[in-house]
């Protein structure tokens, strides 16, 4: 029968698209629990500054460059500790005097985002004292200010006021890359220079540091409000959704499945009871009740997948499923088997189920990226899980983060467009397959 | 949608010669009343199972003894009389009093009991005061908030509602008339993009038509500040709507035509249809009575699967286009944890789904040749 499912299937072009589109998705979870563990996912996705500082906020993807006339920056990171730049060390008497300088070429169209430096200073008593200046590539010196960073300090050219009052107000990003006398602001292309003059008191003291001018875009995927790169999410969010469609289609169709073939097998009281049970279940209120689990109880994806299958194996396809046993049960070959001796289970299992496989694998494959969309719009509710990264909760902080009214489009548009892929394609091969193992519906 | 069950057409020839008289009322009555108590009866489980699961583990219970010791402590150290007292009296004051409140609210009481209050509670929509939510009106019961949120959610989901069932039977009696033309095909190929829900659509809808081209609101009902006329208050309900049924109807239609598509085309190959055809009838009375009659129950059922789908699916489209809803309603109830706000509302949805559920009951008593004449009826 499998062989035969198969053949047939090939004949439908849109079952090989969707074929294609689910293994895609299948090596991209593989790629994504290779590469990025379990604990470093979460570890990645709720870390702070510590983990993302050399990010910039809310930066588009790299490749939007490609369809922009304007091309936005990309971030500049320059440290001194890995060799980047060039650091002088001289000693003059009881001082030491550094000078780290950290040349770049900017060719953007449109400013940086943020200007920041990381110091990493070593001392015992007294704090080095640091003098940075600008250079731009037409040969201005610009003074940005005096410093006397702490053993691990950081210096925001936008925090600075005295800065702000020499720039005439405009912000440092600006002013620094700007083209002199020109209205409106546009960034002067060319070679820039950072200048850390350093003074360093004591004997063994040193000073390293690290140069950011945060881009607009970033990465592949871009990042978020919280310098979080979107990739991670977007990653791993494949394993997840794929598993949580998966399980919970599963979960749901096969106990639905059992349980409507022991109530007719059964009869009676059993029977009854299911149908009971059913009827209320078609009552209560799914998403509500999954609300009120998020709230109340536990956020945890798996919690909540545990709850969805709980509410659902009563579902409303026990009726479809209990109408083919009714019939399958008189059929001859119920009777002959029971007739060798077959006892109910065997007969419940090799007997009676085996006969709405064809209705439930159409089905099950259906019914997965409408689980994958569930866990998306809990998230979007805020009931997502609290530690992983998901589709649905990128989609969220989007929102929260007003995204769409701010222009982050690709912020929204890339779980979206993802979450869609995978709806369509296992949509596409449940279509299929239902036209394949439904021979009714085959030519119509 | 295939999961309906498909009527017998073996009653069918008997019931077109009997004319329906009081057998058949009292009949139609009397399985419609069954089903009215059956029904009730299930609402009374469902909404005890949904207490019980939100007073899980006592857990709401915390919640409240919380805000009473709360409110206590905050009204004894107010009170100027009591500055006098040591921090040790006061202390026992305090327990004192939250001591009479617990015992008030009854929450000193065995859970079992309790529940069953609660249920007789929410059973009556005697669904107490909100945390922290009022209505417009400014009212905290939650009644009272929730009666208000009804109507958007009514008038937003009626509409489309009533729009996609029309109009995909409609376009779907068509295609099935000629099917394998470029139309059928592309809706055929379109069905698949139903794997996406309404809100996720509205996304897409309003970053086109609100962020880039502007032409229509971001969410809400109405303008701020609402327009006096009526005229133009309506226009701008209107205006408002658009999007978020647009969205509604464009994550069903393919679907949803497609599913009665091919549900048509399987009835149009009975012979009964063949013979009509072959008599000479003329298309619209063989697509009336001869497709459309013995399709009528499926259609119900599947007419009020979609409402029940669509109630629940409503809260997070309401979000996302901040339609002011019961589902929206819901949504910030969560955000501020307001415990009471949510059981009612789940009560509500479980009282909704049940009247549904009992209309389409009503209603296949109605069309249902084997409820009229007695067969397979109430039992």
């Amino acid at each position: 029968m499998i062989r035969n499912a198969w053949a047939d299937l090939r004949q439908y072009p849109s079952a090989i698209i969707g074929l294609l589109i689910v293994s895609l998705l299948v090596v991209m979870a593989i790629y994504a629990l290779a590469t990025i563990s379990y604990s470093e996912a979460i570890r990645l996705w709720r870390g702070g500054e510590d983990i993302w500082q050399d990010y910039p906020r809310t930066a588009s993807p790299e490749w939007t460059n490609f369809f922009r006339a304007q091309k936005l920056p990309s971030t500049v990171l320059l440290d001194s500790r890995q060799g980047q730049g060039s650091k002088v060390v001289e000693p003059r008497g009881a001082l030491t005097e550094i000078t780290i300088e950290f040349p770049f070429n900017f060719q953007a169209d449109d400013f940086p985002q943020e200007l920041a430096i990381f110091f990493y200073a070593t001392f015992t008593q007294k704090q080095p004292h640091v003098e940075m200046t600008w250079l731009t590539p037409d040969g201005r010196e610009i003074r940005i200010g005096e410093y006397s960073p702490r053993a691990r300090d950081s210096y925001r050219f936008e925090g600075d006021s005295r800065l702000a009052r020499r720039l005439r107000n405009v912000p440092a990003q600006q002013a620094l890359f700007a083209k002199p006398d020109v209205e409106p602001l546009a960034p002067l292309k060319g070679v820039y220079t950072l200048r850390l003059d350093a003074l360093v008191f004591e004997g063994n003291g040193d000073l390293d540091a690290k140069f950011i001018a945060y881009g607009k875009v970033s990465g592949l995927a871009g990042t978020d409000h919280r310098r979080r790169d979107l990739m991670v999410a977007i990653l791993w969010g494949t394993p997840i959704a794929l598993a949580f469609g998966l399980l919970a289609a599963l979960g749901t169709t096969v106990t639905t499945m059992f349980i409507a073939a022991f109530g007719v097998w059964f009869g009676g009281l059993v029977d009854a009871a299911i149908q009971r049970i059913t009827e209320i279940v078609l009552i209560l209120p799914v998403l509500p009740i999954l609300i009120m689990v998020g709230t109340f109880y536990s956020r945890s994806i798996w919690v909540i997948l545990g709850v969805v299958i709980l509410l659902s194996i009563f579902g409303s396809a026990i009726k479809s499923y209990r109408a083919i046993f009714l019939q399958v049960k008189e059929s001859p070959y119920i009777e002959a088997a029971r007739a060798y001796g077959a006892g109910n289970l065997r007969i419940i299992g090799r007997y009676l189920t085996p006969r709405v496989i064809p209705l439930l694998i159409p089905q099950l494959v259906v019914l997965i990226p409408s689980y994958v969309f569930l866990e998306a719009s809990l998230a979007v509710l805020g009931l997502g899980d609290p530690v992983l990264p998901t589709w649905g909760k990128v989609i969220d902080d989007a929102f929260r983060n007003g995204a769409l009214f701010n222009g982050y489009y690709y912020w929204v548009l890339q779980p979206s467009a993802l979450l869609i892929v995978t709806g369509l394609g296992f949509a596409m091969v449940g279509f299929a397959l239902d036209r394949v193992f439904n021979p009714r519906l085959r030519g119509l | 949608m295939a999961e309906a069950s498909l009527p017998s057409r073996s009653n069918l020839a008997a019931t077109l010669t009997r004319r329906p008289g009081w057998t058949t009322t009292l009949r139609v009555l009397r399985y419609s009343v069954v089903r009215l108590v059956a029904l009730f009866a299930t609402v009374v489980v469902g909404v005890y199972l949904t207490i019980l699961i939100a007073n899980m583990g006592g857990y709401v219970d915390e919640i409240k003894k919380a805000q009473i010791r709360e409110g206590i402590s905050l009204s004894v150290s107010m009170d100027p009389a009591n500055r006098a007292l040591t921090p040790a009296q006061r202390n026992e004051l305090i327990e004192g009093l939250v001591q009479v409140e617990v015992r008030r609210l009854g929450l000193d009481r065995p859970f079992l009991l309790r529940s069953f209050a609660s249920l007789t509670d929410a059973l009556t929509l005697n669904l107490g005061r909100t945390n922290y939510l009022t209505s417009d009106s400014g009212s905290k019961l939650v009644r009272l908030v929730i009666l208000e949120r009804l109507p958007p959610t009514l008038l937003l989901f009626a509409t489309s509602n009533l729009f996609l069932f029309f109009f995909s039977i409609f376009v779907a009696l068509r295609l099935s008339r000629n099917y394998g033309n470029l139309a059928d095909r592309m809706v055929i190929a379109l069905a698949p993009t139903s794997a996406a829900p309404g809100w996720f659509y509205g996304i897409f809808l309003i970053l086109i038509f609100s962020a880039l081209l502007g032409w229509l609101p971001f969410g809400g009902m109405v303008d701020t500040p609402p327009p006096a006329d009526r005229l133009q208050y309506a226009w701008s309900v209107l205006r408002h709507m658009i999007l978020p049924v647009a969205a509604i109807t464009l994550s069903a239609i393919f679907l949803t035509i497609y599913n009665w598509r091919t549900f048509f085309l399987i009835y149009s190959s009975e012979d009964y249809v063949d013979m009509a055809k072959a008599k000479g009838l003329p298309g619209r009375i063989v697509e009336n009575r001869y497709i459309l009659r013995p399709t009528l129950p499926t259609i119900i059922t599947n007419f009020a699967l979609l409402v029940i789908g669509l109630w629940t699916g409503a809260i997070i489209l309401e979000t996302v286009f901040n339609w002011p809803g019961l589902g929206r309603l819901l949504y910030q109830a969560i955000g501020l944890f307001d415990t009471p706000i949510i059981v009612g509302s789940t009560v509500i949805y479980a009282y909704l789904l049940a009247i549904t559920v009992f209309v389409l009951d009503f209603t296949y008593a109605l069309v249902d040749p084997r409820v009229r004449v007695g067969e397979g009826g109430a039992k």
